[in-house]
This record gives structure tokens, C-alpha cells and sequence, in this order.
């Protein structure tokens, strides 16, 4: 096994290498499957659904329902970035089924997103509250706990992104540990566990906390 | 007795230290446990709850496993990322 994702290719841009790893050619092939996909299934929508159109309309209405739940309220305007989310999250880290590396094995990746759901967070805090009252909202209940107060807020994405990156590669390590010592039938149980299972509710559980942060920033 | 290499001795103690850091998943494992247990009770209790239950369950063992997470994330770091061997 290796720890490090390997290094594909190199670009050379503006005479500067930039390395393309393992990573970034998953994460290309899972958009391209992702785009083409949605493009060829919405192209055909009838208003009677039929055939694959019930499935997509079940996991909308899924997510719209957990954004209910989660929120309180119908946000329809969460439903396309929390869509992408659960969809390239769920490829991504069923994707070891297919004997690929997954992208969120790697702190870049399970980083970048946990930023952009961090940027989202503070954004709708300060679009709730007005800039002002949001950062009046850190010197509360106490003032000298500002500092307290502006290092939970700090530390969320990271903590977002450590669980998504420690699960995964948790579960490829033992995993790997599992095909040197017992190469045969062995392992095929436990993917259902450290794929499957894991993956699943580490994608449900990323999303819910996505959506919590939100909520409890707009409060 | 042969002399022991300086570079064998930090990769022993690192070996013994990525072990010694996952004793932190154990309070994890315990909370993950009375969590889960209590949730079971809650379920007996309001089985028309039940879906609301098992999310908060979740979402809580996600928080409750973070400093797990965390003694993992050390432990790989020391055997497949040492940063203490290129000190030497």
C-alpha cells in the first residue's frame, strides 16, 4: 500500500511543475461520469417520471427532506451545493470498490471541501445577521472569550476534514494489512464493513454536519 | 553487542508511539458505546422517534470520534510520514 497518493504525471506550467497525482485523475473521472451522467438522465424529464427519473427524484426529495429535518425550514437554495456534495462524496468513497484509489484517501481534497463548506458557513452568518452583528456574535456571552469563540470556529473544517481523510484511510490501511496476511476470501466481507458501510455513512455524515454548521451559524 | 543505530532507535520508539497513541481511541469507544446504548433505550421507549434518534446518535458519534480520528491521523503520520527521521 502506499500512503501518499502517486504522482501520475507532471504538468510544466509557467516553467513550474505541478505534479498530478492519483487523486486529481479519480477526481476528473468521477466529474466527467458525474456531468455526462446528470446531463444525459435531465435531458429526458417528463412530468409523469418514469424509469430512472423516480430514482433521481427520490434522492432530491432524500436531501430536501434532510435539509427540512436538519435546518427547520425548506431551504431549496442548499439543495444543489448538498446534492454535489453527497453525490461525488458517495462515488468517491465507494470508489475503492472498483480497485481505484479514492480522492478523499487524500488531506487535499476532504480539505478543500471542508473549506468550502467553512466559507458557505461564515458567509450565511454574516448574510443572517449583517456582518456586524455577526462578528458582535464572537465576544458572546463573555468578551475574553472572543479568542475561544474564533478558534471553534477555526478548527471546524479541519475537524470536518480529518474525519472524512481518517476514516478512509483507516479502513484502506487495514485493509491492506488484511490482503498481506490473508490475500484470499477473507477480505470480502470486510469490504461490505470499510467500503461500503464506512463510506456511506461518512458521506451522510458529512453532509449533516455541512448542514448543521450552516444552521447553527445563521442562529 | 553491536551498537544500536541512532536512525533504528527513532524508528523503534515511532513504531511503539503510533501504538501508544491509539490508546486515545478507547474513551471514544466507551462514549460511542453509552451513546449507542442509550439511543437503544430511547428506541424502546418511542419506537415512532426512531428516525430522529438514530440521526442525533449519528451525528454525535461523528463529534465523539474526532479525538480518534485525531489518534489515528498521529499514529499514521509516525509510521508512514515520520518527520522525526529526517532530523537525524
Amino acid at each position: 500500500m502506499e500512503f501518499f497518493p502517486k504522482v501520475v504525471f507532471v504538468l510544466h506550467i509557467l516553467g513550474k511543475p505541478i505534479p498530478v497525482t492519483e487523486t486529481v485523475i479519480v477526481t476528473w473521472g468521477i466529474m466527467a461520469v458525474l456531468i455526462v451522467s446528470t446531463y444525459l438522465v435531465g435531458k429526458n424529464f417528463r412530468k409523469i417520471p418514469q424509469g430512472i427519473q423516480n430514482v433521481v427524484e427520490a434522492i432530491y426529495e432524500g436531501i430536501e427532506n434532510l435539509i427540512k429535518v436538519t435546518m427547520g425550514e425548506k431551504r431549496p437554495e442548499f439543495i444543489p451545493y448538498v446534492g454535489t456534495l453527497a453525490l461525488f462524496l458517495l462515488v468517491a468513497n465507494l470508489i475503492d470498490l472498483i480497485a481505484l484509489r479514492p480522492p478523499t484517501a487524500d488531506l487535499s481534497t476532504t480539505l478543500a471541501l471542508a473549506l468550502i463548506t467553512f466559507v458557505l458557513t461564515q458567509i450565511e452568518g454574516a448574510r443572517k445577521k449583517g456582518v456586524w452583528g455577526y462578528l458582535k456574535g464572537f465576544f458572546k456571552p463573555l468578551a475574553f472569550m472572543a479568542p475561544l469563540n474564533f478558534i471553534g470556529a477555526l478548527t471546524n473544517p479541519f475537524s470536518l476534514a480529518f474525519r472524512l481523510f481518517g476514516n478512509i484511510v483507516g479502513g484502506m490501511v487495514i485493509m491492506s494489512l488484511v490482503y498481506t496476511a490473508v490475500p484470499i476470501f477473507i477480505p470480502v466481507p470486510l469490504h461490505f464493513y470499510f467500503d461500503m458501510f464506512s463510506g456511506i455513512l461518512q458521506t451522510f455524515i458529512f453532509i449533516m454536519l455541512t448542514l448543521t454548521f450552516i444552521s447553527m451559524a445563521a442562529d | 553487542m553491536p551498537a544500536i543505530d541512532g536512525k533504528a532507535l527513532v524508528l523503534a520508539f515511532s513504531a511503539l508511539g503510533a501504538g501508544i497513541a491509539m490508546i486515545g481511541a478507547l474513551g471514544t469507544g466507551i462514549g460511542q458505546g453509552i451513546a449507542a446504548g442509550r439511543a437503544s433505550e430511547a428506541v424502546a421507549r418511542q419506537p415512532d422517534a426512531q428516525g430522529d434518534i438514530i440521526r442525533t446518535l449519528l451525528l454525535g458519534d461523528a463529534v465523539a470520534e474526532t479525538s480518534a480520528i485525531y489518534s489515528l491521523i498521529v499514529a499514521l503520520i509516525l509510521i508512514f510520514a515520520n518527520p522525526l527521521v529526517r532530523l537525524l
